[in-house]
């Protein structure tokens, strides 16, 4: 200190410390059960138990073993994919269409986009469920064989209802974002308006685009309620470790979860990533 | 070029259609008019300013010669041709937005080059005219920034340098200095100007201020709630405005009012009661007016100046004088400024330069003789 006076230090005291102790107890509530079964499942004996006694790999491998498991995965990925493919262009479209143009009853439309996500799961569920017994064919028979893969009409159709709402939210939030005059200087630099959408417009929404379809496929991937309702023939990753539970659990599963988990994290690590960097750069006035 | 020749209405005539033509343009948004039956030429190669405070029209106005907004009724034209409802992209103008507007994921060669890729300029030609251009702009090293990286004047020339590398018929400019900080602006003002003689193309310029239409200007059209209240050359809108909204719109103006008492050949004499008379040119034909009608008379404070009453002797042809006295002063470095209340309660504001000596200072309270040119006060047109 170069000034001889005192300067009054910033309080330090024990309320930092407790606010820190506070925020410590609030993580430790939200993950720590998380951190457990991660852990359990590479656990060495059979029954959950603490201590944790040894540690394998066998649960993976078992997991890798087991056709149902892999089916069952291999039709999350199939549904989560479908859905935020399906949600990427309609959630795209749907957000430059609330960006660009002046409709009646525009704010109502977007809350009725907006909505899906809003409802409770089994509100959806029930609707769809309803929906499709209007037709005298039963749920199972729903599905289409396409490349020798199953594809559930139903579960399908429920999971973009909610994908659409990231994909058109996160786009739309974007445009909103993007100040018009950047469209207007690509017309006016000689573009039509499909060259200005291919060399302006999507280029600047494109993260936003995909972050939103992410985020779509990792809540697609670990979606149980609406799943539930509606499932025909298959199981879904979720579903089948619900179903497995009836049975007490397993290691096994514990593996299955920590699968999900890892996919999840994955998933909303990548679109928060792409978010952020999107909405830090090109913002308006381009600092 | 040949120096355009002064039309009747003031515009300078070149030869050839104008390269702007505005025929009776409104613009309504739902229940408001936001421009109301403007009519406009501009000469090829001009630099004409659209003023007016915000709300007046002139940005509408500048963005339906733009063609991002369309007119409700009435005509643009450019190069005397009809542009009716076609889009921005099929029109011979570009833009320099207010906020640059630069693509925030191409580099600045990538934005300049935008206009000859989209017009389908081979890559190596394309290429060189980049570097053309920011060499006209002064910033050939920075092609591979992006526009994040510059800064605000920087990006405001690689926006100009981009709306210019298609060689338009008439360059948009929408309050394109407003960003910049004031020396910078300055700078910039003086460096348009030169580009517009440089490079003769038409420049059509949207501001809220003064100053920089007075510095960059062939003709500003003074706008106000969607109309044109005068087109002039800056001398003429400054030292004869025909309204009140126009002379205290551009710069510090003094207004008295007084009863027209006659007029002979060019010059009215109004009558201050209590005061004395001032004579002012009639201006336009005023064959019409009537004996006592009321009449504003403007002048700035810098065409006034102080005499003590002593001095009254001195009183030339020419020059008007009327007696006050001194209801404040305030020091100002360059010049004194004083107001001078007269016997009938109006006010004017007198600016005096500074000599340095003190001999010729008044202090509030003095009597005090305002002086003035006949040419130098105005008669507005309308109250």
């Amino acid at each position: 200190m170069s000034t001889p006076t005192a300067i009054a230090k910033p309080p330090r005291d024990w309320s930092a410390w407790a606010l820190g102790f506070a925020s410590l107890l609030i993580y430790a509530f939200l993950y720590l059960p998380i951190i457990v079964v991660v852990l359990y499942s590479f656990s060495a004996t059979k029954v959950n138990a603490w201590p944790i006694q040894g540690y394998t790999l066998d649960w993976y491998r078992e997991l890798r073993g087991d056709t149902e498991i892999r089916n069952a995965i291999g039709l999350s990925v199939r549904l989560g994919l479908v859905a935020a493919l399906s949600s990427l262009v309609l959630g795209t479209l749907g957000a430059l269409a609330l960006d660009r143009y002046r409709f009646p009853f525009k704010p109502g439309i977007r809350f009725l986009i907006v909505l899906p996500i809003t409802l409770p799961g089994i509100v959806t569920g029930i609707a769809l469920l309803a929906f499709f017994s209007l037709t005298d064919r039963p749920l199972a028979q729903w599905t289409i064989q396409l490349f020798g893969l199953s594809f559930p009409i139903p579960l399908i159709v429920a999971h973009i209802t909610f994908s659409i709402t990231l994909v058109l939210s996160t786009v739309a939030a974007r445009l909103f974002q993007l100040p018009s005059s950047l469209g207007e200087a690509s017309a006016d630099l000689g573009a039509t308006p499909w060259r200005t959408f291919r060399r302006v417009t999507l280029p600047l929404i494109f993260p936003a685009m995909l972050s939103g379809a992410i985020l779509a496929f990792t809540l697609s991937f670990d979606e149980v309620v609406v799943s539930l309702f509606l499932k025909g023939r298959d199981n879904t990753l979720p579903l089948l470790i619900w179903g497995r539970l009836r049975l007490g659990l397993s290691p096994e599963i514990n593996a299955a979860a920590t699968v999900i988990t890892a996919v999840s994290l994955v998933g909303i690590v990548t679109s928060t990533v792409l978010l952020g960097r999107t909405f830090r750069s090109g913002g308006p006035g381009n600092e | 070029m040949s120096e355009p020749v002064s039309g009747e209405s003031g515009a300078p005539v070149g030869p050839g259609p104008p390269s702007v033509e505005l025929t009776s343009v409104y613009k309504d948004y739902g229940t408001t008019r936001a421009v109301d039956g403007v009519s406009l030429q501009v000469q090829q190669g001009e630099f004409l300013t659209l003023l007016g405070p915000s709300g007046c029209g002139k940005t509408t106005t500048l963005r339906m010669i733009g063609g991002f907004e369309f007119p409700t009724a009435g005509s643009v034209a450019i190069n005397g041709e009809i542009m009716g409802n076609r889009p921005p992209y099929r029109r011979p103008v570009n833009t320099v937005f207010q906020n640059y507007a630069l693509f925030p994921h191409m580099t600045v060669g990538q934005n300049v080059g935008y206009g000859l890729e989209m017009a389908g300029v081979p890559k190596t030609e394309r290429q060189r005219r980049v570097g053309e251009a920011l060499e006209l702009v002064r910033l050939p090293q920075v092609e591979h920034r992006k526009p994040a990286q510059l800064s605000g004047g920087q990006q405001q020339r690689i926006a100009l340098a981009r709306a210019l590398i298609n060689r338009p018929q008439v360059l948009l400019l929408d309050e394109p200095l407003g960003a910049l900080d004031l020396k910078l602006r300055k700078a910039m003002q003086l460096e348009l100007k030169g580009l517009n003689r440089e490079v003769g193309i038409t420049f059509v310029y949207v501001t809220h201020d003064q100053d920089e239409a007075l510095t960059m200007s062939d003709r500003i059209a003074v706008m106000n709630a969607g109309k044109i209240l005068q087109l002039g050359d800056p001398r003429e809108i400054y030292e004869h405005p025909r309204s009140r909204f126009v002379a205290d719109f551009i710069g510090e103006t003094n207004m008295l009012s007084g009863a027209l008492e006659r007029i002979e050949g060019e010059i009215a004499t109004i009558a201050i009661s209590g005061v004395g008379e001032i004579r002012v040119p009639a201006g336009r034909d005023r064959t019409s007016a009537i004996s006592g009608e009321l009449a504003d008379v403007i002048i700035r404070p810098e065409r006034m100046t102080l005499h003590h009453l002593a001095d009254l002797l001195e009183e030339r042809d020419g020059e008007n004088r009327l007696d006050g006295a001194i209801a404040d002063a305030i020091y100002l470095g360059t010049h004194t400024q004083y107001l001078v209340r007269f016997a009938d309660g109006q006010t004017a504001t007198v600016h005096v330069q500074n000599s340095g000596g003190r001999e010729d200072d008044f202090m509030v309270g003095d009597p005090a003789s305002v002086g003035f040119p006949i040419e130098s006060a105005a008669l507005l047109d309308e109250r």
